[in-house]
């Protein structure tokens, strides 16, 4: 099937090694959800000539993890409401219990 | 063989399950006043459902379920409206110069440098931590709900899009278009 063929003509070559900006997309998608084989192929290219992409997929890998920490930290450190927002908010569900 | 089934009990709910969903809502949120509404709103709103309460999930978890819509239901009202286009816009713009428009190029002013977070590890860092959590306020409020959803529940792409209401593709932009801010963001105030 020669017409799904990757086609790398010297011009969309160059097109590749210079658009970080969808380089920088592919690394996104990539981290979260798929991305084709042509895609893949296209990133690879792109990363194999391009530091300042790699700096940044080292980051964002990087940046990642620590969100997903700082959020699971977040949701194991336990809060406490106040005794006397505890008190109100337990006046108004016997109150709306009574009035049944 | 019987399967249990679960009873509610609203006198207790307050001290059995107050302060758990106070920190459910606020690690999602971040913000304690709205975090407080939220769980009178959940409770109230319980309290109209208890007819319909089955007994499947235990008081906990129904109880969470409650308190899981309204926190949708907030990020959807956060980011509809005149405010979204006006911090979306804003969040756009500065990101605009970050790629050459041409080919799309890293502009070299605004290219990622190697900063504090390559060489050692801030995962323990708890400056770094605050850093992080303001850099994250800066974003917009549709695409913060996007990139929690995303982050802290694992919610699915379908998900995620049908409750915010984003195209898929939007979904990717948005994605994208987070962490490039969010990254930028780090760079500048790491100390």
């Amino acid at each position: 099937m020669p017409s799904k063929k990757l086609d790398l003509t010297m011009e969309t070559l160059k097109k590749i090694q210079n658009n970080c900006h969808k380089a920088t997309f592919l690394i996104e998608k990539k981290l979260i959800g798929r991305i084709t084989l042509r895609e893949k192929i296209e990133l690879k290219i792109h990363l194999f000539g391009c530091g300042i992409c790699r700096t940044y997929q080292k980051q964002t890998i990087k940046i990642s993890q620590m969100v997903r920490r700082l959020f699971s930290d977040s949701a194991n450190s336990e809060k406490h409401l106040d005794d006397t927002f505890k008190k109100d908010l337990q006046d108004r569900i016997e109150n709306e219990l009574d009035k049944n | 063989m019987t399967t249990k089934i679960h009873q509610l009990e609203p006198r207790h709910w307050v001290a059995a399950h107050a302060d758990y969903l106070f920190t459910y809502a606020i690690a999602r949120i971040n913000d304690e006043e709205q975090a407080k509404d939220l769980v009178q709103e959940t409770f109230l709103a319980a309290l109209q459902k208890v007819a319909k309460f089955e007994g499947k999930s235990a008081e906990r978890t129904w109880l969470t379920a409650i308190l899981k819509y309204k926190i949708i239901d907030l990020y959807r009202k956060k980011s509809s409206g005149l405010a979204i286009n006006v911090d979306v816009q804003q969040a756009e713009q500065e990101q605009s110069d970050f790629f050459e428009p041409e080919y799309g190029h890293w502009n070299l002013e605004r290219a990622p440098q190697s900063f504090g977070i390559d060489d050692h590890d801030p995962v323990v860092n708890k400056e770094f931590n605050s850093i992080l959590q303001k850099c994250m306020q800066k974003l917009p409020a549709l695409w913060l709900s996007v990139f929690t959803m995303k982050h802290m529940d694992d919610e699915t792409t379908d998900v995620i899009c049908s409750e915010l209401k984003v195209t898929p593709s939007n979904f990717w932009v948005i994605i994208h278009r987070a962490k490039l801010n969010l990254r930028a963001c780090l760079q500048k105030n790491w100390i």
